[in-house]
């Protein structure tokens, strides 16, 4: 080996070469560590359906239960409460949810696939906390047009019984309605499409 | 320059020592021969005491880390057997906990100190970045360990934090779920969030203080009045005439600032650990339950003002990142400080009108907001939790051209010192 004639192109080469070999394995020795935070399978097998017997849900009450580790409210709404939805129309921010916010099979003000009974996913849109449920109405503390929903202690989010999101507030967006169909009249599968809904 | 082995050509054990490690030399250049200037006062009693404050969270939580389950199924109920069972106990936990608040208390009058005398100006932008970002790294480090417990607010104050980053447009909600590993806040959560609080981020931690202190001695403390001690230094043994050796003057300065500190500390320990739900709210007495949200949320008081402004920001075109972007600007902010400040003299004691009534409406702003963080949400909280909001970033954004324009007054050529 000669000390004579240093090769630059022949240096840069190298250089150039070993460093993209390394900067590739700093990248690949990165994977294992970034996709362990990834949820398990153990966490990911968690997510079945989950039936609700709604049979002795009383007019105008609310029962929560838990899917995928949220909760899900199934409330019975009654006339007067389905009457006020279209009252608060004019303070909402997506009064006809065009936002994608609920399956393709709950429509209009009532967001349900029967309008007195509604279920939605009980976390807040803005940072996810849960609602508190207040069907009493009036109640100027929370908005001088109230006719009964969900107000978030966290930051002040309004939503009415339809989950619909007040104009004004942190929460950008309507609660979510997941997926789910009525297995009987009394007997409610939350985290399934209805038969015939792809 | 190499390295000369033993400079002070020390002898027997000590000079063994010193031919294969720099014992003498770091005792000499970081204490003994390390020349601050002479007019430190009160406001200077904070670096040391956040040092203070870091060796009681890194022993009170080794020991508190031998007794505690990062389980789901267990971590409240192995809190609960350290409050009752474990001898000591309830004291090593209120110790920790009262240690965050306390931490989050000197680092903030520590910082203020920095704005008051300029200690953020050239040549100390490296000393004020590694503060900011060791301010960064606690607050992660706070959120981590409230957590731990993993009480109901615990669980939801995981589940807003984390959902902040579920606002980052497109990648958001499978930012959220990596994060959390699992759909919710769960398990897999509390597990990596123990990992970082007890081992990444003690490190980084560490790690950051003694480069905050590298940098420090490097270029010699700022002081009360601004002005560089290295300027006037005796001809003869090139000391500062300003300056005093840190050891045994400050070290014994600080004592008595520890020693006061301690009966306030160890008074809320003793007789006020949960601050009146200020420092351990009432909320997380209760085990987390991911089916309800206590009815009044807040951040622990240390978050209050920035997440106030988060709370003060409006959702905007269908996202709420906005609110996340000004709370996380704020912090931001503080790094460019050194840069954002274009005053010819550093301390507070020299600048002009404009200056001190910006730094007024900042501190009343600060603390508003960090009254208003705390308040369940208001139309008059909002309201001045935005006005706060604005001052807060004028006080920065605006800094390049008020700074600019003040009057200031001449600075001495020396530390401005009367002797007791």
């Amino acid at each position: 080996m000669s000390n004579q004639g240093v090769d630059p192109g022949r240096r840069r080469f190298l250089t150039l070469s070993t460093a993209v070999v390394g900067g590739a394995g700093v990248v690949a020795a990165a994977v294992p560590f970034l996709a362990s935070w990834k949820p398990s399978e153990r966490a990911k097998s968690l997510g079945a359906p989950v039936e609700v017997d709604i049979s002795t849900l009383e007019a105008g009450q609310r029962v929560t239960v838990a899917w995928r580790g949220k909760p899900v409210w199934v409330v019975r709404r009654t006339p007067e409460m389905l009457d006020g939805l279209t009252k608060v129309d004019s303070s909402l921010l997506d009064p006809e949810s065009k936002q994608k916010q609920q399956p393709d099979y709950v429509k209009g003000e009532a967001r349900a696939i029967k309008p007195e009974v509604l279920v939605l996913i009980g976390s807040c849109t803005h940072l996810g906390c849960s609602p508190t449920f207040r069907p009493d109405h009036p109640a100027p503390e929370i908005d001088s047009n109230w006719q009964g929903g969900f107000y978030c202690p966290c930051h002040g989010s309004k939503f009415d019984l339809s989950g619909r999101v007040y104009k004004g507030v942190p929460a950008p967006l309507n609660l979510v309605v997941p997926p789910y169909r009525f297995e009987s009249d009394t007997q409610i599968v939350i985290g399934e499409d209805p038969k015939g809904v792809a | 320059m190499a390295i000369t082995p033993n400079p002070y050509k020390t002898t027997g054990l000590l000079g063994w020592i010193d031919d294969r490690f720099p014992l003498t030399k770091l005792w000499k250049d970081h204490l003994s021969e390390y020349y601050a200037p002479k007019n430190f006062n009160f406001w200077y009693f904070f670096g040391s005491l956040a040092l203070l404050v870091l060796v009681n969270q890194l022993l009170t939580g080794i020991w508190l880390a031998m007794h505690y389950k990062p389980d789901a199924a267990q971590a409240w109920d192995s809190v609960e057997y350290i409050m009752r069972d474990v001898p000591w106990g309830n004291v090593l936990r209120y110790l920790h906990s009262t240690g965050a608040s306390a931490f989050f208390i000197v680092v903030y009058m520590h910082m203020y100190r920095g704005i008051l005398y300029g200690s953020h100006r050239k040549p100390r932008e490296l000393i004020w970045i590694f503060g900011s970002l060791i301010f960064l790294v606690l607050m992660a480090e706070a959120f981590c360990g409230y957590v731990l417990p993993w009480g109901n607010m615990s669980y939801w104050g995981a589940q807003v934090i984390i959902n902040l980053f579920g606002t980052v447009p497109f990648v958001g909600p499978d930012l959220v779920i990596w994060i959390q590993g699992d759909y919710i806040p769960s398990d897999a959560t509390l597990n990596r969030l123990f990992s970082l609080h007890v081992v990444a981020l003690p490190f980084v931690l560490v790690g950051l203080v003694v480069a905050h202190l590298i940098a420090l001695h490097e270029v010699g403390s700022n002081n009360p009045d601004g002005v560089e001690i290295k300027k006037h230094k005796d001809p003869n043994t090139g000391i500062p005439l300003d300056g005093i050796p840190f050891h045994p003057y400050y070290t014994v300065k600080d004592i008595v600032g520890v020693g006061v500190f301690l009966i306030i500390f160890l008074g809320v320990v003793f007789f006020a650990p949960d601050g009146g739900g200020y420092l351990l709210e009432k909320p997380n007495f209760t085990p987390a339950n991911p089916m309800s949200t206590p009815d009044h949320i807040t951040p622990a008081w240390y978050f209050g003002a920035f997440y106030a402004m988060l709370r003060a920001t409006p959702s905007f075109a269908g996202t709420q990142i906005w609110g996340v972007l000004v709370m996380f600007g704020a912090v931001a902010l503080i790094f460019f400080l050194p840069w954002l400040d274009r005053s010819p003299v550093k301390s507070i004691r020299y600048k002009g009108p404009i200056f001190k009534i910006a730094l007024a409406l900042f501190t009343v702003s600060f603390v508003l907001l960090n009254y208003f963080g705390m308040q369940p949400p208001s139309a008059l909280g909002t309201t001045i939790s935005q006005i706060g909001t604005v001052v807060y970033f004028l006080f920065f954004l605006l800094m390049p051209f008020y700074t600019k324009i003040d009057k200031t007054k001449p600075v001495p050529e020396r530390v401005t010192y009367e002797a007791h």
